[in-house]
């Protein structure tokens, strides 16, 4: 199962959170778990559609808490193994918020 | 009684953290979710200690039951898989203590806990981490593959026994994958446990001249894993994708651990690249959709990006091809190909050729013949799989008359074809396929198609 693990906020990182950032990174890479990995950028443009009519807005926005700044899309066997997943990204992370979830398709 | 582990203070962790009180079903999970990511590194590292695999499992067994215990109570704690080892530590030098066989290691082992667990209880958690990550090494973990794949082991103990320490997965669970009672996998797993101590298999990787060998068989039981997943040979459903997928985790796992064996990376190539067509290989109805007919715009391209990247590495390493990496060029072919037939069989049937040289069986003659039939003519393919009827081991083998229906479909001989289907339905014992091969034993014309063999 895949999940798409993003993080909406966190706590700038110290050079001690990079490094076992990417100590993480590399385990979980490296054991097949990891299968993309990025940070984007929080002003983003925003598309909408009505009735496929497109609009397109450039950024930034006021309520720019819920844009997603970072991504991990993870294989698990399970639910309860993707958020130990994340229960270890965040013990490196330390603080902020994100959320775990399931992406249909392909087991 | 289980001594609490050192740097285990939960009530010190700060609240707000994401480690805090759990109830108990949520505990549950989150153990069994650790085990299933931790256990096989905690095996690894407690046989290397304990120098006995079924030991070192047992030891690892009581920590997980002491951390269903403690868990629910305590919160989860920060470092899981390194609290579950101190704990199975702890317990190991109390059982080596009443085992005058292995005095000596106690002493060792004893030594090594007070001197490296005095300083982490004195020095708080972070340092607790850093002393438990000598623990884990990697090598151990390939040692652990070897051993459960050892040959003086049954293919189905060598297949259950990696399952279970390198899976994570319960007996139960095991049992169900192979629609095998649990007492009969139970009973599998203790044998081969008994057997590796009874035959003194050493927790080593093997010496250079027996690596070869010893190899073959590791990737031989990843493989049988995946496929009894990819084409379940028993029961209802046609896929397991449970199994394909912890082969899987295996195969990168072990690619990882042995990064100079091209045919590891072979392997992994394969079933990269087999898996990403999982879901195009099952029509909504639940039956199997053959190669040339599946939907490629549902293959999983990220699994074929990983699939060629696992097979340049392997050819990076400039051997000559081994099986794997054969199989999975073939299966590279058939990946890059944009739709059934722009197929490049020729090179297929190349590769086939090469490939019947390596591994001359009856299954991959078989596959041969097929390949060679989509390149140059049906009844190229029909001669070389009629050749095959009298091997012994295609008797009862449901994919030869299959394939031989298919040419014969081809070729217009509407009747021998439909009595090779009718075969093919009888001989097999998966429902799925069994009804698709009736389908087409009672078509009154020619399909398109390979039949359902199983191309790489």
């Amino acid at each position: 199962m895949r999940f798409l693990m993003t993080v909406t906020a966190s706590q700038a990182p110290d050079e001690k959170v990079y490094a076992e950032m990417g100590q993480l990174v590399e385990e979980l890479t490296r054991t097949g778990v990891l299968l993309a990995t990025g940070g984007l950028d929080p002003v983003g443009t925003r598309v909408s559609a009505t009735d496929g009519k497109v609009t397109v807005t450039d950024g930034p926005f006021t309520e720019a808490k819920e844009a997603i700044i970072s991504f991990a899309l993870v294989d698990a066997r399970s639910k309860d193994e993707a958020i130990e997943l994340a229960r270890r990204f965040w013990q490196v992370a330390r603080t902020g918020e994100g959320a775990i979830q399931q992406v249909y398709g392909p087991e | 009684m289980t001594p609490a582990p050192p740097g285990l203070d939960c009530a010190a962790t700060p609240a707000g953290d994401l480690i805090g009180w759990v109830s108990v079903p949520e505990a549950h999970r989150a153990v069994d979710a650790v085990w299933r990511l931790e256990s096989a590194r905690i095996i690894a590292g407690l046989a290397r200690i304990a120098g006995d695999v079924g030991l070192a499992e047992d030891l690892a067994q009581e920590a997980l039951v002491a951390a269903l215990r403690q868990w629910p109570e305590s919160g989860i704690p920060p470092n899981p898989g390194a609290w579950l080892m101190a704990t199975a530590k702890h317990q190991a030098v109390d059982r080596l203590r009443r085992d005058e066989r292995l005095q000596r290691n106690v002493d060792l082992l004893g030594h090594e806990l007070r001197t490296r667990q005095r300083a982490a209880v004195f020095a708080g958690a972070p340092e607790f981490d850093a002393v438990t990550d000598e623990d884990f090494v990697p090598d151990d973990l390939l040692r652990l593959m070897f051993v459960a794949c050892h040959p003086v082991l049954s293919a189905q103990a060598r297949v259950a026994l990696t399952l279970r320490l390198l899976g994570g997965l319960a007996t139960g669970e095991i049992a169900r994958a192979f629609l095998t009672a649990e007492p009969t996998i139970a009973q599998r797993i203790v044998r081969a446990k008994r057997t590796l101590a009874d035959q003194q298999v050493p927790f080593a990787v093997p010496p250079a001249g027996e690596r070869p060998a010893r190899l073959a068989s590791v990737l031989e039981v990843l493989y049988l894993i995946f496929n009894e997943g990819y084409t379940a040979t028993a029961g209802d459903s046609w896929i397991r994708p449970e199994l394909c997928y912890e082969a899987l985790r295996l195969g990168r796992m072990l690619a990882e651990l042995s990064p100079d064996e091209p045919e590891v990376h072979g392997l992994v190539a394969l079933m990269e690249i087999q898996s990403s067509r999982m879901q195009a290989r099952l029509s909504p109805a639940g039956e199997p959709v053959p190669l040339l007919e599946q939907n490629r715009g549902t293959w999983d391209q990220l699994l074929i990006r990983r699939g060629f990247a696992a097979l340049l590495r392997a050819q990076s390493l400039g051997r000559p091809a081994g099986p794997y990496v054969l199989q999975a060029a073939i299966a590279a072919c058939h990946a890059s190909a944009r739709s059934g037939d722009q197929t490049n069989w020729e090179q297929i049937a190349a590769l086939y050729d090469l490939l019947v040289r390596a591994v001359p069986t009856g299954v991959v003659e078989l596959n041969r013949a097929v390949a060679v039939g989509m390149a140059f003519g049906p009844a190229r393919g029909l001669e070389l799989a009629d050749a095959l009827t009298s091997r012994p081991e295609l008797r009862n083998y449901h994919l030869l008359p299959s394939v031989r229906a298919d040419f014969l479909a081809k070729l217009g001989r509407f009747e021998e074809s439909r009595a090779e289907f009718t075969r093919a339905a009888s001989l097999t014992g998966n429902a799925a396929e069994r009804a698709v091969l009736l389908k087409r034993a009672s078509a009154g014309f020619p399909q398109s198609g390979t039949g359902i063999l199983k191309t790489p």
